[in-house]
């Protein structure tokens, strides 16, 4: 694209889309080590993570500030009213996803050194995966602004979706068998749900970017997997 | 270093300059005062009632200026009478319909050159036109000169004002509508109207000191007449008679008949200031 | 796991234009316009919908005003300017040689950069219209004068001196007085020629408002160099680009999202 007769207005814009891109490989960092924590139970790791948030915080609220004194100074229209309206909108996801990584590692830290079931923790770490190249792909889509990878984010939220479900299931049996379990399965359960909910600011992100480049906005009807809210486990047949 | 030198020369011409213009407009104006001084003191010790009640006496009587007086009245109003409209029409012609025909861009040259044209060869012109076409002087005759005068001074100031009048001024009344002789009449003319106004009271000044164009046509005449068919008394043509002539009393009427004219072009030069600056507000 | 959806998909799934299913008060065809023998308007094609407001944006010497002037035929005053193509006003073409201008104009009015009050009072500003057209007794003309100046919201700001000159207003009671001067011949079209370059940002407001009020009954085009005037007082606008109309939709459209690069351009501030 042109660059704009103001250049100072080109400076401003892409400033603000740097920090955006600076977020997103801090919170990519933060997911990645709370899980990390969570695994391997490193409550040091959890507490590094806890204390991280804050300067995503401090960055977001930048991002926020900029964006509106940009607006105030430049009366942006169309390409560049959409780019600083994204930059808000993803600089807001990004700021929750730290948000939930914090929670990870917080449960992490209240989980402790008690015993975890390989297999669960192996679905979470496969989830988180799952999630981090989400965000991953959607922070480069970002970068580029390209619709299309965006929009491939949002068409694969179904599988992590459907992941979420079936560890919720095997979380809830665990807790049946030995109500001792049900303590830190519940911190699993809603770390799970976390990255789940990370996921979902990922889609949010591609919607984001879909409005960005193309000024159409995605409808509701993004594929949905997410089948807990009516998951139950049979209790007489346990 | 340079700039410093160079700054006490510019101020060195500076007042050179300003010293010869001073100098320049202090020895013109001199010569106005004296002027002004001599036509006061000459003119107002000859002022009395019988100038305005007493027609031009013999030489070595008493008499007055009433048939130079009426006789200037008439032909000047006449003048004008002709050439205001005339002029009028001409210049809305130039500044509204054919603003740029190749008629107007002639007219405007011909309407400069009649401006600046010697008086007396518009007397000789009407001389030779009228005239001699009717066999005798008149005061018909006069007139037509004066006003054959008025119309370029009237020409140019109503396209002068006209041009003034701002173009979206008459876009916005075209766009409510209204026919172009409407517009022209009710807000071109309205908006111009002081500007008009200033320039018709210019050209009765110009013309009310004429004595060129009213010796070859409108003559003189010893006794007051309105017989617009006959030759006519005029001011300045009588105070070129007196003031030529070796009687002491006729010399002293026409430096009344002077101030007379003198006062009477202040007088329009001052109203056509006054309605020109109630334009500007 | 459900189906992907494409963005072509998404796209077309979206609802159609809202400008369907209104009635066109003009519309342009194939319009091409001449100043002398350049080419200022290079075929438009483009509609005026009923009780709408139209936006026509576009760097200076675009043909937008030049198109304003076709449509009251105000290029007719000039010698050497001419239309070629059609312009429909309820389907009759207004510039067949056949149409009476004056009767146009009556029907389109239009309001100029420059506040145009009359040399007379504001009383007579208004008056001067209406009775150019009808006969009207004074008691009646009064009221007419009276709403043509409420409806262009300045009734309480003259009412008390209706005999004062119309040059004795400010800048934007002065446009004001000009848009209730059109008002008060009842046309159906008002054009506006970029009528608040000259004014003041309250006096601006005041106009907006005004146009917001009168579109409920007229039929208004607009000319502007703000976008944001455009963006906030138009339904639909028109970017026009060397005399051509380079793109026309909805407002909403056009400001956030526009599909020609050169409207992206200028809308941005990104024009060389």
């Amino acid at each position: 694209m042109t660059e704009h007769t103001v250049s100072a207005f080109d400076t401003e814009l892409s400033s603000l889309r740097s920090t955006v891109v600076e977020m997103g490989g801090f919170a990519e960092k933060m997911v990645e080590d709370a899980t990390r924590a969570l695994v391997r139970r490193d409550p040091d790791l959890a507490q590094t993570i806890i204390a991280a948030d804050i300067r995503l915080d401090n960055l977001q609220r930048e991002v926020e500030e900029r964006a509106i004194l940009t607006i105030a100074r430049r009366q942006p229209m169309a390409v560049d009213l959409r780019e600083i309206v994204s930059a808000i909108r993803v600089a807001g996801d990004i700021e929750r996803i730290g948000d939930l990584a914090k929670n990870i590692a917080k449960r992490t830290v209240a989980i402790g050194n008690q015993f975890q079931p390989p297999k669960i923790v192996v679905g979470v770490q496969h989830m988180s995966d799952l999630v981090q190249e989400q965000l991953k792909d959607v922070l480069d889509g970002y970068t580029q602004h390209d619709a299309d990878v965006a929009l491939a984010v949002w068409n694969r939220d179904g599988d992590i979706d459907a992941l979420y479900t079936s560890l919720f299931r095997e979380l809830l049996t665990y807790m049946m068998e030995d109500p001792r379990n049900i303590g830190f399965c519940t911190h699993l359960l809603f770390s799970a749900k976390n990255i789940e909910r990370i996921g979902d600011h990922t889609t949010n992100i591609a919607e984001t970017i879909n409005y960005l480049v193309t000024g159409e906005t995605l409808g509701p009807e993004r594929p949905k997997a997410d089948k807990s809210s009516f998951t139950t486990v049979d209790i007489a047949k346990s | 270093m340079t700039a410093r030198v160079s700054f006490a020369g510019r101020k060195r011409s500076n007042g050179v300059m300003m010293g010869l213009c001073m100098a320049a407009a202090v020895f013109g104006l001199t010569w106005l005062v004296i002027i002004l001084g001599t036509l006061l003191w000459e003119g107002f010790s000859g002022l009395s009632t019988a100038v305005f009640t007493e027609n031009t006496p013999p030489p070595g009587s008493a008499g007055g200026l009433l048939n130079a007086i009426v006789g200037s009245l008439i032909m000047t109003g006449l003048g004008v009478v002709i050439g205001t409209p005339i002029g009028i029409l001409a210049g809305t012609y130039m500044a509204e319909y054919g603003r740029h025909s190749r008629l107007s861009t002639v007219v405007r040259f011909i309407n400069d050159i009649l401006l600046s044209a010697p008086s007396i060869v518009v007397g000789l012109f009407i001389y030779e036109v009228m005239v001699i076409q009717m066999g005798h002087f008149s005061a018909i005759a006069g007139s037509v000169a004066l006003a054959v005068i008025v119309i370029p001074v009237v020409v140019r100031t109503t396209e002068d004002m006209l041009l003034l009048v701002p173009n979206p001024l008459r876009e916005a009344a075209s766009a409510l509508g209204m026919p172009r002789h409407f517009v022209i009449r009710r807000i071109a003319y309205r908006a111009a109207r002081a500007g008009m106004i200033t320039g018709v009271l210019l050209a009765i000044a110009r013309v009310s000191g004429e004595t060129a164009p009213l010796l070859f046509t409108a003559l003189n005449n010893q006794f007051a007449s309105t017989n617009l068919n006959g030759p006519m008394a005029s001011l300045p043509v009588v105070i070129f008679q007196f003031a030529l002539s070796p009687y002491a009393d006729w010399q002293k009427l026409a430096w009344t008949g002077a101030l007379i004219i003198t006062l009477a072009v202040l007088t329009l030069s001052i109203l056509a200031r006054v309605v020109a600056a109630r334009t500007q507000k | 796991m459900s189906e992907s959806v494409s963005a072509a998909e998404i796209a077309a799934a979206r609802p159609v234009s809202s400008t369907q299913g209104l009635k066109e008060k003009i519309t342009v065809r194939n319009l091409r316009f001449y100043y002398g023998d350049s080419l200022a308007l290079k075929g438009i094609d483009l509609p005026l919908y009923d009780r709408k407001v139209t936006a026509f944006i576009g760097p200076s010497g675009c043909g937008k005003s030049t198109l304003l002037r076709v449509l009251n035929r105000m290029y007719d005053l000039y010698p050497g300017q001419r239309a070629e193509g059609e312009v429909l006003l309820d389907g009759n073409n207004i510039l067949a040689p056949k149409q009476d201008v004056n009767i146009l104009r009556s029907r389109v009015g239009m309001v100029f950069q420059k506040p145009t009050p009359f040399p007379m009072s504001i009383y007579d500003n208004i008056a001067f219209g209406i009775r150019l057209y009808e006969k009207v007794p004074k008691s009646e003309l009064d009221d007419r004068i009276e709403s043509s100046l409420r409806r262009a919201a300045i009734w309480d700001e003259v009412k008390n001196k209706l005999n004062a000159s119309g040059l004795s207003l400010s800048g934007g009671q002065q446009q004001r007085l000009c848009i209730a001067r059109t008002v008060a011949i009842r046309p159906e079209v008002i054009l506006l020629d970029e009528p608040c370059s000259a004014l003041d940002p309250i006096s601006t407001a005041k106009i907006e408002e005004l146009i917001d009020e009168l579109k409920s009954d007229y039929t208004i085009a607009i000319v502007t160099h703000n976008m944001q005037q455009a963006a906030r007082v138009s339904e639909n606008t028109a970017f026009m680009y060397l005399g051509d109309l380079v793109e026309f939709g909805p407002t909403s459209k056009i400001f956030t999202s526009p599909t020609d690069s050169r409207t992206q351009d200028y809308i941005t501030g990104r024009f060389g």
